[in-house]
């Protein structure tokens, strides 16, 4: 049984000119200790369609599916308060902006205490205990001396290590991750990257990597979908994907990596010929 | 070798946090003497991770901030730092990082573009209009964006205004602060072929700043590569990707994603093989 299983997920906004479909019909499956990669550009629907399982849009968004389940419960029967039970826990998410994403009021030693004790019911010295530990499992080392450090006191790279903390500081049997190196140097991508891979086997945990870098992809994935439009194009593991692509829209991205490049000109997505059909897999 | 658009010599930058009661003053060498010369329509890109002192460099050579000390030369000539003449602000532009930050959201994109002119010429309002609709279509927006607001655009069609708001008044060479990295893989190709694009057709010169090595590779004629404020490695394209020299140049190359069909094999069995 897979982790995390839906079938034929819509979300869609209302405007003020109408209904907007950001995710059309997307099936998408995680098995336990699987690194699954979401690929598409901005607009693609990826975020949106990860943030319904969290059940973190706004009022205006509308989410259908035939199936939503975790673990074989139903994640769209499920009250809100038997849902926060599990979202946080056992499915854990980390965003793009990791120094957007942390209070800036609140110490960092806070935030992950407040995660210990709202799921775990771990209090005082026993949660500043597990706090270190926890930075110390995420490569920071003076972890007692960080944890009364604000976000603003910190790089980057230091505050995705907090996020990633807090998020497995539950031990979640899945791990969300929005574009985790979006706003990191190559240096600290690198060690954001192993840190997740390397977390992710240790622990067996399941992995969604949401991203636009088939850098990215090709250096975590077993598996890949390839979103457009809210549609997904294509779905393969992540060799066949880059040895041999099936749909336009793949080969397209793949060859706008600047690496790539074939003699003076990039080619870009538009040079491609696709139609983002429904019911593309 | 034709003359240099841009020569530096030496160039230093210190800041110095205010020190306090009992407290002495901190000093920080952002940039520890860096040296180079650009031919025109050459591309000099400048490598380093965060902190190294790349955007203090490129905030000095486009005389925003004055260097401690050290030299600047553009198109041969002096550049007094504490006294910048209107005549040496035109000859520099930059594009800055983050499109969305960089225009003025109550301004109109034929005025933003138009601005430049009116702060720097004496062109009367139609023939400033029509350069500013020129630009716009050069950079390949249509004349229907002409009277929208920022807001009603996508990161990579500001990043397009931005550059062609930079290249208004006719710059001796350009800066480009990370141009691409806040932007989606296939619209980041878009902008580098642009960038390509108008270099050919106005043989204009780049200094180039980011931390891609992928995006380096494509654009650059030489690199310079920065850490902790001084230059470790500067050569042509083929010589610092062909043989790097540095330990840390040979670190940022290790660091840069492999997309290649052997490196996801190697990883694979790598990975079955730990699991077994």
């Amino acid at each position: 049984m897979p982790l995390l299983e839906i079938k034929n997920l819509t979300v869609s906004f209302d405007t003020s000119v109408g209904l907007f479909k950001a995710v059309d019909g997307i099936d998408v499956s995680v098995d336990a200790r699987e690194v699954l990669a979401i690929v598409g550009e901005s607009g693609s629907g990826k975020s949106v369609a990860m943030l319904a399982v969290m059940g973190l849009l706004p009022s205006t968004a509308t989410v259908t599916a035939d199936k939503m389940e975790f673990e074989g419960l139903d994640l769209l029967a499920m009250s809100p308060a038997e849902k926060r039970k599990i979202i946080g826990k056992d499915i854990a998410m980390i965003f793009q902006e990791p120094i957007a994403s942390l209070n800036p009021c609140f110490t960092v030693g806070f935030q992950i205490e407040e995660v210990l004790s709202k799921h775990l019911g771990l209090k005082g010295r026993v949660a500043r205990q597990r706090a270190v530990e926890l930075l110390h499992l995420v490569g920071i080392k003076d972890g007692a001396d960080r944890l009364n450090a604000f976000p603003h006191q910190m790089s980057g790279g230091q505050c995705q290590r907090v996020m990633i903390a807090m998020a497995i500081s539950c031990n979640p049997k899945l791990l969300i991750a929005d574009e985790p190196t979006t706003a990191l140097d190559v240096t600290i991508q690198k060690q954001i990257l192993d840190l997740l891979v390397r977390l992710q086997a240790e622990h067996g945990m399941g992995l969604i990597m949401i991203t636009h870098d088939m850098g990215v992809v090709a250096e975590t994935a077993d598996r890949v979908i390839v979103q457009y439009k809210g549609h997904k194009m294509e779905e393969a593991d992540v060799l066949s994907l880059f040895e041999n692509p099936k749909s336009n829209y793949t080969r397209a991205l793949l060859s706008a990596l600047p690496e790539n490049a074939v003699g003076d000109r990039l080619p870009t997505v538009s040079d491609f010929v696709f139609e983002p059909a429904p019911g593309v897999a | 070798m034709s003359a240099s658009v841009l020569e530096v010599r030496n160039l230093t930058r210190d800041y110095i946090s205010s020190g306090g009661f009992l407290r002495p003053a901190k000093v920080v060498h952002a940039v520890k003497g860096v040296d180079f010369s650009l031919a025109k329509g050459r591309t000099l890109a400048v490598v380093g991770e965060s902190g190294c002192g790349k955007s203090t460099l490129a905030r000095m050579i486009t005389l925003i901030d004055p260097p401690t000390s050290g030299e600047i030369l553009i198109d041969g000539k002096p550049v007094d730092a504490g006294h910048v003449t209107h005549e040496m602000r035109q000859k520099v532009q930059i594009v800055f990082q983050n499109p969305y930050g960089s225009l003025n959201p109550r301004q109109k994109i034929g005025d933003v573009l138009a601005e430049p002119l009116l702060l720097n010429t004496k062109m009367s309002a139609a023939e400033r209009r029509e350069r500013a609709m020129a630009m716009l279509l050069k950079v390949g927006l249509g004349a229907e964006h002409f009277n929208r607001y920022p807001h009603m655009f996508s990161g990579g069609q500001r990043q397009r205004i931005a550059i062609a708001r930079a290249l208004m008044l006719n710059p001796s060479f350009l800066v480009l602060d990370e141009p691409v990295s806040a932007l989606d893989l296939s619209v980041q190709a878009q902008i580098l072929n642009l960038l390509k694009d108008l270099q050919d057709e106005f043989g204009l010169t780049y200094v180039f700043i980011s931390h891609d090595l992928s995006v380096v590779r494509y654009i650059a004629d030489e690199v310079m590569v920065m850490y902790f404020g001084d230059v470790v490695e500067h050569g042509s394209r083929e010589d610092v990707f062909g043989n790097p020299q540095h330990s840390y140049t040979k670190t940022l190359f290790a660091a840069t994603p492999k997309s290649d069909v052997e490196s996801i094999r190697q990883r694979i069995a790598k990975k079955a093989a730990l699991a077994s």
